[in-house]
């Protein structure tokens, strides 16, 4: 027998005795993508160190044992969310079902839709096809198989035409089922054509269990339209989670993410932004902070596909103890993607000599006019700026915090959603200065 | 209160200080000056506690302790401060905190009890005004986009807030214009007392012309080559410094 095939065919099994009961099963289209992706994950599998976009992270705790999707028998408490929740339009998922009980979608703007996958699924499923049917994006590895295999909700964001939405949208998505089992997420976000909005993802976790998380935003900016994209991983150290993002870009338009992982014994987020038309600009804004044997994988790559487009990526990651980072980062710049004006940029911080940081640019260039620049380091504390801290009477642990919190405050910044940078911010800080007053810091 | 016997330091295995001496006195003015490279800068940061700078021999004693045993941030809550050559931005940290948290620390380390926002806040704009600084600056990031002559007054600014016992300035005044060099000028003189010290680091003379030395020092090649009064500064700024080294390598 293939190594792990048994638990391949476990997988099989959960699909044959479960997709009867998945959203939109009576949909044929659906149907056929779902048995289509299992059958490419009983070939592939999980992916291994072998497989060049995975050389740096070993999954093989997630892939040793069949991981059943969780069984939502959990009832949560509206106070456990309370720590998540900020003024906006708030969605709260649990263990992969929509919690209406506990989300405040609050009033939305004519033309805004903000609906469950499963939903949309039972009711208009046509509204999916091109992002779920047979013009979606193929699976590359065995975990965005098993995605689109076992997918059961997620959040559906549409913002019409020219619409401005003022207040965030908060996506919630928690896990807290059984120990070992696997939770799937599905979203979408469209922004018309001149639309302007703000979503918030959010992932945590609440026990110290080892769930998996398994989760796919696909985004649509039409021409002209700009999204500021929020991604935040605040699960518990035992967590794993695997994450995708993939962002098509219009004429004009303009994709800001801000992608930050805090949590999560093993976590990656593939990022895709692909620049489709002329005019479009993406800025791919990243931070990550580790500790303990944490690892976190950040895949990145964008595609200049049309001529004056710009993009800028800016990763920042802190590895403590012996925790371990990896960043990719892929711009490839089409021959007709003329006048491409790139920038990227990764910078790590190193606090222990056991932490590791692998960086890896990928430039691909294949247009003769454009401005392409990329910069990668790995470092430590600046002892120049320690001592100065020091001879403020600063104990040394506090100056390293601060010096470390002092790295990571350009990445900060360019979160403009004021809740969301401060929690980002307290927890940062909660970490680093322990025991010292962070109150006046964070103004 | 300081007194430095035999000091030898090594930066990065290289006898840097050979052999460094002399005592300073409450409420005693010590300018310390010499050419570049002759040591200024690693005497004034090994008295704070730099500890990439390896003593080798010597003693100093700060009061009835031995400084070299202390830790940085020891010395400085026991009244040492060292006003940086180069002062290090740190973004994201704002002015104002770094203030609060340094006259926290030196104020619990004297058994007083730290202070609350609106005290600290009356007592840091009272100093703002003394250095002509804007209260912008208490909420802009630590050094950050300051400008050099910014990044010096602010350095004098945390030294009158602090006030300690024990001054250090390490070139304070190079790269000021004279309107700077005034008010940083009389940011320090603002400190003089009986019961406080100040060592001055530099090259130049013109700081000594706002700033009365009891003592000037001459440093080259990692020790006192000679010691006077205020009169030695102008001599050495008619002359130049090479009449001392001409002078020290005759008498070798």
């Amino acid at each position: 027998m293939i190594p792990g095939s048994d638990v391949r065919l476990g997988y099989q099994e959960d699909f044959h005795r479960l997709e009867s009961a998945l959203p939109g099963a009576g949909v044929p289209w659906l149907h056929e993508r779902r048995a289509e992706a299992l059958e490419r994950f009983m070939e592939q599998g999980f992916p291994t160190l072998k497989h060049e976009d995975w050389k740096y992270t070993d999954v093989r705790p997630i892939a040793a044992r069949r991981r059943s999707p969780a069984a939502g028998d959990v009832r949560l408490d509206a106070r456990a969310i309370v720590p998540f929740a900020w003024a906006g339009h708030q969605l709260v998922f649990v263990d992969g079902r929509y919690a209406p009980a506990l989300s405040r979608p609050g009033g939305l703007p004519r033309g805004v839709r903000l609906l469950s996958l499963a939903a949309v699924l039972a009711e208009e499923p046509l509204m999916l096809e091109p992002w779920l049917g047979r013009e979606a994006v193929p699976a590359r590895h065995g975990f965005e198989a098993l995605n689109t295999a076992f997918m059961r909700d997620g959040a559906v964001v549409w913002i019409g035409r020219g619409v401005a939405l003022a207040a965030p949208i908060y996506l919630l998505f928690l896990a807290s089922g059984a120990p070992e089992s696997a939770v799937y997420w599905r979203n979408l976000i469209v922004a018309e054509t001149g639309s302007r909005a703000t979503v918030i993802e959010t992932y945590a976790s609440f026990d110290g269990a080892a769930h998996l998380t398994n989760a796919i935003t696909d985004v649509s900016l039409e021409s002209g339209a700009l999204l500021e994209h929020y991604r935040l991983g605040r699960e518990g150290d035992t967590a794993y989670h695997i994450g995708g993002t993939r962002a098509r870009l219009a004429r004009d338009s303009r994709y800001a993410s801000h992608a930050v992982t805090l949590g999560a014994r093993l976590a990656r987020h593939e990022l895709d932004a692909v620049l489709d038309a002329e005019g479009a600009e993406c800025l791919l804004n990243g931070f990550y902070a580790t500790h303990g044997q944490q690892h976190v994988d950040n895949h990145t790559r964008i595609e200049h596909r049309a001529p004056h487009g710009t993009s800028r990526e800016w990763y920042k990651g802190v590895l403590d103890d012996r925790s371990r980072a990896v960043f990719s980062g892929r711009i490839m710049v089409h021959p007709q993607a003329q006048r491409t004006d790139a920038e990227q940029a990764n910078h790590h911080l190193l606090l222990s000599r056991e932490a590791e940081a692998d960086s890896r640019p990928q430039l691909e260039i294949y247009a003769n006019d454009v401005k392409c620049a990329h910069g990668a380091t790995a470092g430590h504390i600046d002892e120049t700026a320690l001592f100065y801290l020091r001879t403020r009477g600063l104990d040394e642990s506090h100056a390293r915090g601060l010096l470390v919190y002092a790295f990571a405050a350009d990445v900060l910044a360019r979160m403009r959603v004021a809740p969301l940078r401060q929690a980002v911010e307290q927890q940062l800080a909660g970490r680093l200065l322990a025991g010292e007053s962070v109150k006046e810091l964070l103004k | 209160m300081l007194s430095i016997t035999n000091l030898k330091v090594n930066v990065e295995g290289k006898p840097i200080l050979t052999g460094i001496d002399f005592e300073v006195k409450p409420g005693e003015v010590h300018a310390i000056m010499g050419p570049n490279g002759s040591g200024k800068s690693t005497l004034a940061q090994v008295l704070a506690g730099r500890e990439q700078f390896e003593v080798v021999d010597g003693r100093v004693r700060y009061f009835d302790q031995d400084l070299l045993a202390l830790k940085p941030e020891e010395r400085a809550r026991r009244g040492i401060f060292l006003a940086f050559q180069y002062p290090v931005e740190i973004p994201g940290v704002s002015n104002i905190y770094l203030l609060k948290s340094a006259l926290n620390a030196a104020r619990r380390a004297r058994g007083e009890s730290e202070l609350d926002a609106m005290d600290f806040l009356a007592i840091v704009k009272d100093k703002m005004k003394l250095m002509e600084m804007p209260e912008e600056f208490l909420y802009r990031a630590v050094n950050e986009g300051f400008s050099g002559g910014e990044k010096k007054r602010n350095e004098i600014l945390q030294l009158v807030l602090l006030a300690p016992r024990l001054a250090i300035l390490d070139e304070t005044d190079s790269g000021l214009d004279i309107d700077a060099l005034k008010v940083v000028a009389n940011g320090v003189n603002s400190l003089r007392s009986p019961e406080r010290s100040f060592v001055l680091v530099t090259h130049y003379q013109r700081l000594l012309d706002y700033i009365t030395p009891d003592r000037v020092h001459v440093l080259a090649g990692g020790r006192i080559v000679k010691s006077g009064g205020q009169e030695l500064a102008l001599d050495l700024e008619q002359r130049g410094y090479g009449w001392i080294e001409n002078q020290e390598g005759a008498r070798a």
